[in-house]
């Protein structure tokens, strides 16, 4: 459990937003636009007057072009041939593209290699390389800018739906259907369409503004459309040639290819959020108000007293719990997901996410008050971290070792070598062989055991006062778990530093730790010792429903960690 | 080349493989992936002249020719040959530098080519560079300055103006940069000319770089949150590290991967997308040439052009296969799935 997923995402449901507003709108009036017009305005657009070049009056909102056409007219008639030349191009791209990219899965395993290896090579070469070589064959006109275009963008789609599909046949719902012998046309028509729809209507939108602007291009430089007829791309271009003396001429062919582009691109982008079950809106709460606080306390390592942790929408994920850690003990908190033990580590850590915030009445480490702004330094010599999840605490992209020497160069003044000295011989007290090769290498080439070493001896490096560990064996096999135990109880034994040990398994809280709270829903339910827990003595019906849902898997025997 | 959306999807999941030894399987891997390439781009530009519908050589002499020019023509370009000879001919000109001579300029398509070559590269990789020295940093200063929620004006601004100004199409951009600072402001020549000399390169780049520009920022903004919410960066922070060295040092190598997949894409479209900027300033490039050639049906042009856009992708394609190996060795097994 990490604390980013503690912090609930707002439910799946379809957010209206502006700009979908927006898009759907423009969009309606351009199709509105596309239908009507030629009905009215076509005379205005192509009768041949002598008002030639007219600048924008009452009369031509827009101003007039060589033929005396009237400009506004011209554009708004010229809709009905762009938009039905884009919706024929989408129509080959995407018919063809869904057709090879679902099919391309449902083939033997060879064909498929191949296949998707071919759609690989076509895509990362621009889609108007291949339009060229259609519109050269061709030649110029209508039809083949639409043929060229649309074919052009089969690999494109193609690559879309196979990716798509690709996630989709990994679910088991497919391969079950298949593997029951329903035909490879009716998983894709049941199956792997339905589950891919979403998507493709996103992509669907997106692209019908790419397919727009690019089939606007070919007729823009003269490949296109062809005289008499017109579109957005070839009225642009005829503009061009007078954009000295009537630059106004480009605004109506301008003006559509950017509206109509836009709308497509607002519902594409609208659609996708509001699908999206992460896009809701996030806020920061208010900062916390730490009435009633009082000096943080000396005699004891770890003092919280009314810690309360809430997010923006003013829950309390943490409701006022108060505890103490002692000078080299070992307090173990447990609770299921969601509980809040998580959420009070990091408030004690000053970790919390931007999107939290915590008050208390006392809140301190070592007499540090961290209600307070403290100097990082200070925060990195006392508080050493332990995370969950071995794999994704260290950063993938750089090595071992820079990583595992970074609070000694960066607070304590160690330079490079003398860092990597100190934590050799740290990896070297976990248990770790041959520390300099280890250093060199990513975490990726670590199994999660030797990560969880190197990150305690990180952690250890600074010789904390207080270390936090957050469910420090979860991720682990069973067999790792009763190492890295048996590591934390020498380090506790042997230097005296106070811990925090999280964790949701009983066994292991109640082999490891001198004091155990039990929190549930922000609060605590019990406080009971080490002693107490392993000998069955919680009186909590929580504590012993916990308990019962720890499998005995002859987890006494196996932790041998007892201090 | 609108949408980080489309372009996000096409670079695709990355397929691990593993090899016994992974540079090894990668150069052959990736030798192999040229080869298939090259030999695609050959056959297919050969193909240009023979797929052209009705007969090849009445449509190259054009229609008013007489039955005799036709004839000529038929005879001169080799189109009475076998189909095998032909295509062995085509390719043992290509390997001695031979692409046949223009039909309308008269000169030897590989001297247009050399002549051309320099014009596109140029405004391309530099409008590329503007667009990873602006786009990058603005893209994770933007998330970084919203992250959590915060400066909601400054987050929908930016989705405001990148979303607009990446969905308007360069062509349209190019024209109103003519308008407003060559026409209006006369400032910069609106077309190129050689006695305007550097002077004719800033608006061509300027058309060139603000979309793809808009889209990296986006892009980059995207995954710069994402990377921000991972266990690593909570680590880092749990080391007390300067935020500068938390978003240098920790967060921007986890970016590189999907900026770079992206930058080859958006470089690789730019050679195809000068076509269409080029026409818009006269710029005496490749585009134009092209251009050119499919309204002259001057065929040798088209398929040198075609040929030479083609192989730039395909250099692209492997300087970002290459670089990607190295940032992250983990690529090695499967590599980059552009090829």
């Amino acid at each position: 459990m990490t604390v980013s997923e503690v912090v609930a995402v707002p439910g799946r449901r379809f957010r209206w937003t502006a700009g979908l507003v927006a898009g759907l709108v423009g969009m309606g009036l351009v199709v509105l636009t596309a239908i009507v017009a030629p009905f009215f305005l076509s005379d205005a657009a192509n009768a041949l007057t002598s008002q030639a070049n007219l600048p924008p009056s009452a009369e031509h909102w827009l101003g007039t072009d060589r033929f005396g056409r009237d400009m506004l007219a011209r554009s708004l008639v010229s809709t009905r041939l762009t938009l039905i030349m884009t919706v024929l191009a989408i129509i080959i791209s995407v018919g063809a593209g869904i057709l090879v990219g679902t099919t391309i899965w449902m083939a033997p395993r060879r064909v498929r290699e191949a296949g998707l290896r071919a759609i690989d090579i076509a895509v990362s070469y621009p889609s108007l390389l291949l339009t060229l070589v259609i519109a050269a064959i061709l030649g110029p006109g209508t039809t083949s800018a639409v043929l060229a275009i649309g074919v052009a963008g089969i690999p494109t789609f193609a690559r879309l739906t196979s990716n798509l599909a690709a996630s989709v046949t990994r679910n088991d719902y497919v391969s079950t259907a298949r593997l029951m012998g329903v035909s490879p046309m009716r998983v894709i028509v049941r199956h792997l369409l339905p589950n891919m729809a979403e998507s493709l209507l996103v992509l669907g939108a997106t692209s019908f503004a790419i397919v727009l602007v690019e089939l606007s291009g070919l007729s823009f430089i003269g490949l296109g459309v062809q005289v008499p007829d017109y579109d957005f791309g070839a009225l642009l271009a005829s503009s061009l040639a007078t954009i000295y003396t009537q630059p106004f001429q480009l605004v109506g062919p301008a003006g559509m290819i950017i509206i109509t582009g836009l709308s497509a691109m607002l519902i594409g982008d609208g659609i996708a959020a509001a699908v999206d079950p992460k896009a809701g809106a996030r806020s920061i709460p208010a900062p916390g108000d730490n009435a009633g606080s009082r000096p943080v306390r000396t005699d004891v390592l770890v003092d919280v007293e009314n810690l309360r942790v809430r997010g923006a929408n003013g829950k309390a994920l943490v409701d006022g719990i108060s505890f103490t850690v002692n000078r080299g003990e070992i307090l173990g908190i447990v609770g299921e997901s969601g509980s809040g033990k998580s959420l009070t580590a990091m408030a004690l850590a000053k970790l919390l996410p931007e999107n939290l915030v915590a008050t208390a009445h006392s809140l301190g480490v070592d007499g540090i008050d961290l209600l307070g702004d403290v100097a990082p330094t200070t925060l990195a010599k006392s508080i050493g971290l332990i995370y969950q999840d071995p794999s994704s605490t260290f950063n993938p992209a750089l090595r071992v070792g820079p990583q595992l020497t970074e609070v000694l160069r960066a607070h304590l003044g160690f330079t490079r070598r003398s860092a990597r000295t100190r934590i050799a011989s740290g990896l070297t007290a976990v248990h770790l062989r041959d520390p300099e090769r280890l250093m060199r290498q990513h975490p990726h080439q670590l199994s999660g055991g030797m990560r969880q070493r190197a990150m305690i001896a990180s952690a250890l490096a600074a010789d904390p006062v207080l270390m936090i560990a957050d469910e420090p064996t979860t991720a682990l096999d069973v067999t790792v778990q009763a190492e890295i135990l048996r590591e934390f109880s020498a380090i506790n034994t042997g230097r005296s530093t106070g811990m925090i040990f999280i964790s949701h398994d009983m066994g292991v809280v109640g082999a490891l730790c001198h004091r155990v709270i039990v929190m549930r829903s922000g609060a605590i339910v019990e406080e009971l010792s080490g002693d107490a827990l392993r000998e069955g003595r919680a009186q909590h019906p929580y504590t012993r429903q916990l308990i019962a849902a720890t499998p005995r898997l002859h987890a006494a025997e196996t932790i041998e960690v007892t201090q | 080349m609108s949408s980080e959306l489309m372009a996000d999807e096409i670079a695709g999941p990355r397929r691990p493989r593993p090899t016994v030894s992974p540079w090894v399987g990668f150069a052959l891997r990736r030798a192999g992936g040229l080869l298939v390439s090259v030999l695609v781009l050959v056959v297919v530009t050969f193909l240009i002249i023979q797929l052209i519908p009705g007969d090849p050589a009445l449509a190259v002499a054009g229609p008013d020719a007489s039955a005799a020019d036709v004839e000529r023509v038929r005879t001169e370009l080799g189109l009475d040959l076998p189909l095998w000879q032909q295509f062995a001919d085509y390719v043992g000109g290509l390997l001695r530098g031979d692409l046949g001579n223009s039909f309308t300029w008269g000169v030897p398509v590989s001297t247009i080519l050399a002549n051309r070559l320099p014009f596109t590269i140029s405004i391309a990789l530099v409008a590329m560079a503007i667009v990873l020295v602006v786009a990058v940093p603005l893209g994770m200063a933007v998330s970084v300055l919203t992250r959590g929620g915060r400066r909601k004006p400054l987050d929908l601004g930016f989705g405001v103006v990148t979303g607009f100004l990446s969905s308007v199409p360069g062509y349209v951009i190019a024209t109103l940069l003519v308008v407003v600072f060559a026409i209006t402001l006369g400032i910069v020549p609106p077309a190129y000319s050689s006695q305007a000399g550097f002077a004719s390169f800033p608006l061509p780049i300027i058309a060139l770089a603000i979309g793809p520009a808009c889209t990296v920022a986006r892009v980059v903004r995207r995954e710069m949150s994402a990377v921000l919410e991972q266990d690593y960066i909570r680590t880092a922070r749990g080391w007390r590290l300067r935020p500068s060295r938390i978003y240098l040092r920790y967060a921007l190598p986890n970016l590189l991967t999907t900026t770079l997949t992206l930058s080859g894409l958006i470089l690789a479209g730019m050679f195809g997308g000068t076509i269409v900027i080029e026409s818009v300033f006269a710029w005496p490039g490749l585009g134009s040439g092209v251009i050119a050639g499919i309204l002259n049906r001057d065929y040798p042009v088209i398929q040198g052009i075609v040929l030479v856009i083609g192989l730039l992708a395909t250099a692209v394609n492997l300087v970002v296969d290459i670089a990607l190996a190295l940032i992250d060795p983990r690529s090695l097994g499967g590599s980059n799935d552009s090829l």
